[in-house]
């Protein structure tokens, strides 16, 4: 039995939490938010520098040739740090799209210049303020050109390509777009946590390259759906057990009635429910880890496991967290909102709870055996 | 990042089945077992499987070898458990005896009385039980209030004990009592074991809320009425009584788990199976929600279980993380209970007159004893916080106080 990381994984993580602390850890947030920027140039060049928008990118095409394990080590990480950088739209949907569906041509002219940072990549999915399905996609493709508009696309501003979901004459396609390209106006939208970015991105007649094949474009989406989900859950974890840890030195530290506030059951037993949600979230994350780096039939129904759990886990810390500073958790001044802010925007950015949470189900029904 | 054993693990594994296999039969999926609901035929079975199990070196594995055991590692008995688990074999009344009574007897008794008491132990032809909490005395166990008074060379026990399994059957018990109130609560405790066989003890089975003494290892009071045991029953020094039992009691939260019974496979099956609002249960969308929910708990604990025995497996301690083990599956066993009830509707109360019971309606009647037993959530959620999360205790209002002094209820 051995549902752990490798001590190199261990230690990869460790870096990465070092790291994000030295290079200023939620200053970085704060800056982009109070700056309005789309996310943090200095630290984006760094990571890049590390060489982490490669780790999963073969040796041949300039990367680091590491598995999905390393990934998750690293997206704990960017969780914690509440990280403003487009590392998941260009990293776990963008990238590892091309991986798995680019032709040997587009792997080798856009892997290599993903490690580089000349390519940043974002991936479009949303049409309008529901769960989009197979039937009520609308951006569609004719010959290679494709027209309509995508929402909340995240990070396309800095984006340089995008992974688009459109309807095509076979059914669903995964497109491939140079952003730069004619047809292309990409517009900002306001959301509620502004250290991220999303966009709205119009499409009249733009160029684009097929990744996999036609007619299994859905199913293609719903993989690295899958896939993502498991890394976004790590985010999740990062950031649900930094809210924990937040909401414990506080409880420390805060005297009510002539005492600690953390010597009273109400804010032990809160503490006490936030680490049991952690727990179960990470284990989830565990088995989630083990599904995607094993490329296991059962990743469908490990992806949604972790996802549904970590988005609980983080959505109770965070918004528990800003309960136990009690007036101090609702200013702009205290951290507690970062997270508040960012546990609301990972919980949506693959789909809701529910729409996960039907996932699941559906995957255990199909399951014989469960546990 | 694999589940397979090592291969020192693997080898351990292949004994264990082995030795199981021309010794026990495997389980029959679907068939219900081990259900006896004569309580002698059950003990006379466990003694049999016992003996068996300690004549080929099974019995006791995490025993230092000097005691008849393996000093088998943690992931060893881990193994061992997962194999027998197989097999139809009686449940074991030994547990409290093997795991809690045991230890404490080797460490704090006399080498005669261990010679004496601790292989007939593991063998089985000796039962034990453990006698702490009391009527007034759960949680705060500590707070116990039997006395012990000193006479010549023996003790004279005075007082009632509550919840102790299996003490209907067991030979011995360990004990601990109140040999001085004028002290502080925690100092004035003195620990002993004891012949349940003694003159003045009597013993109560509790009918519990489902309406019996519980199967098998039910729970009972145990009543001391000048019931006099040597000193040389004593273990330890006087007054380190709640030292000696605090070892004890770790161990018991540590092995009160996962909670038993109707789990989201069966909930899952049900709303497969079953109509209601005139379509299949699983279409239903609040039907859904639960089951996700569900499942995320229940494979949350299965991936915490495993991984706190990768840890073991590597020989390194593991984290806190099993500590949310039985709050998360009692509650859960109690949700899918009653899920399992209400898809009856207004007849979901109804008990079918030829099979009894649905697994629902027991979970549903036995959860709230499960969210008690070996530590209320409250307790638990105490521990998480402060020995996991490092949080202060408590103001105490009987610190420093002698128990006598000490305010109290009923």
């Amino acid at each position: 039995m051995n549902l752990d990381f490798s001590d190199d994984q261990k230690f990869l993580q460790d870096e990465a939490r070092k790291f994000f602390d030295k290079e200023g850890g939620l200053t970085n947030t704060r800056k982009v938010m109070d700056e309005s920027l789309s996310h943090d140039e200095a630290l984006w060049g760094k990571v890049l520098e590390l060489g982490w928008t490669g780790i999963r990118i073969p040796e041949e095409y300039d990367g680091l040739g590491l598995g999905h394990l390393e990934l998750c080590v690293i997206a704990e990480e960017i969780g914690r740090a509440l990280a403003p950088i487009p590392f998941s739209s260009s990293v776990y949907l963008f990238t590892e799209t091309i991986i798995k569906y680019g032709s040997e041509e587009i792997k080798k002219n856009v892997l290599p210049k993903l490690v580089t940072g000349e390519i940043v990549g974002t991936y479009a999915v949303a049409e309008d303020m529901s769960a989009i399905t197979e039937s009520t996609l609308s951006c569609a493709v004719e010959g290679d050109s494709v027209t309509g508009a995508k929402i909340a696309v995240p990070d396309a501003e800095l984006a340089t390509h995008a992974v688009v979901l459109v309807k095509g004459t076979k059914g669903p396609e995964l497109r491939l777009v140079d952003l730069n390209s004619d047809g292309v106006e990409i517009s900002l939208q306001k959301n509620l946590d502004k250290s991220r970015s999303f966009y709205k991105v119009a499409f009249n007649n733009a160029q684009s390259s097929l990744l996999g094949d036609q007619g299994s474009g859905w199913e293609s989406h719903v993989h690295i759906m899958d896939q993502a989900a498991v890394l976004f859950a790590f985010e999740q974890v990062g950031g649900s057990q930094q809210a924990l840890d937040m909401a414990k030195e506080y409880a420390m530290e805060r005297y009510a009635f002539g005492r600690q506030i953390g010597s009273y059951q109400a804010i032990k037993h809160k503490l006490a429910d936030m680490y049991v949600a952690v727990t179960l979230a990470k284990s989830n994350c565990y088995y989630g880890a083990w599904a995607l780096s094993s490329e296991s039939s059962e990743l469908p129904l490990a992806a949604a496991t972790s996802r549904v759990s970590a988005t609980k886990a983080f959505q109770l810390c965070a918004k528990e967290n800003i309960q136990t500073h009690g007036g101090n958790g609702f200013t702009w001044e205290y951290d507690c909102h970062l997270f508040y802010k960012r546990s609301k925007v990972l919980s949506l950015n693959l789909g809701s709870e529910a729409s996960w949470k039907e996932k699941l189900v559906s995957a255990m029904e199909k399951t014989n055996t469960l546990n | 990042m694999d589940f397979n054993d090592t291969p020192d693990q693997a080898k351990f594994r292949a004994k264990c089945k082995e030795w199981l296999d021309s010794n026990a039969k495997l389980k029959d999926a679907g068939k219900r077992l081990n259900v006896e609901s004569n309580l002698e035929e059950l003990i006379a079975k466990a003694k049999v499987w016992q003996k068996k199990k300690y004549d080929a070196g099974w019995a006791m594995l995490h025993w230092p070898k000097e005691y008849g055991g393996i000093n088998a590692t943690p992931i060893e008995r881990i193994i061992w458990g997962q194999e027998e688990s197989k097999y139809d074999v009686p449940g074991s009344i030994f547990e409290i005896g093997l795991g809690m009574c045991g230890p404490v007897m080797m460490q704090y008794a006399s080498e005669e009385q261990k010679e004496r008491y601790l292989p007939p132990m593991a063998e089985g032809k000796e039962i034990w039980c453990q006698l702490f909490s009391e009527p007034s005395a759960g949680s705060d166990v500590a707070g116990l209030r039997s006395k012990a008074v000193k006479d010549g060379d023996e003790w004279v026990i005075n007082g009632q004990k509550v919840w102790t399994s299996g003490a209907h059957y067991s030979d011995y018990g360990i004990l601990v009592v109140r040999h001085d109130p004028d002290l502080e609560k925690h100092k004035g405790l003195t620990f002993f074991f004891v012949d349940m066989k003694s003159p003045g003890i009597t013993v109560k089975p509790i009918k519990q809320i489902t309406g019996t003494a519980g199967s098998g290892a039910g729970f009972n009071e145990v009543y001391f009425d000048d019931v006099r045991i040597p000193d040389s029953q004593r273990l330890g020094e006087i007054g380190d009584g709640w030292k000696v039992a605090i070892t004890t009691l770790m161990n018991e939260r540590l092995a009160v788990g996962d909670a038993k019974g109707a789990d989201v496979n069966e909930a899952l099956s049900l709303a497969k199976d079953k109509d209601d609002f005139g379509q299949l249960m699983i279409k239903n969308q609040a039907v859904r929600d639960k089951l996700a929910d569900w499942f995320c708990e229940a494979n949350g604990l299965k991936y915490t279980k495993f991984r706190t025995m990768s840890a073991l497996s590597k020989g390194e301690a593991p984290g806190p993380e099993a500590s949310i083990t039985k709050i998360v599956s009692a509650n859960k066993l109690q949700a899918i209970g009653n899920f399992g009830i209400d898809s009856g509707d207004m007849a979901g109360m109804l008990i079918d007159e030829e099979d009894g019971m649905s697994s629902f309606q027991a979970a549903w009647l036995g959860a709230p004893g499960l969210r008690i037993a070996g530590g209320t959530d409250e307790i638990l959620k105490n521990i998480i916080a402060e020995r996991v999360l490092g949080l202060p205790q408590d103001p105490r209002a009987d610190k420093g106080l002698p128990f006598k002094d000490i305010p109290s209820g009923k």
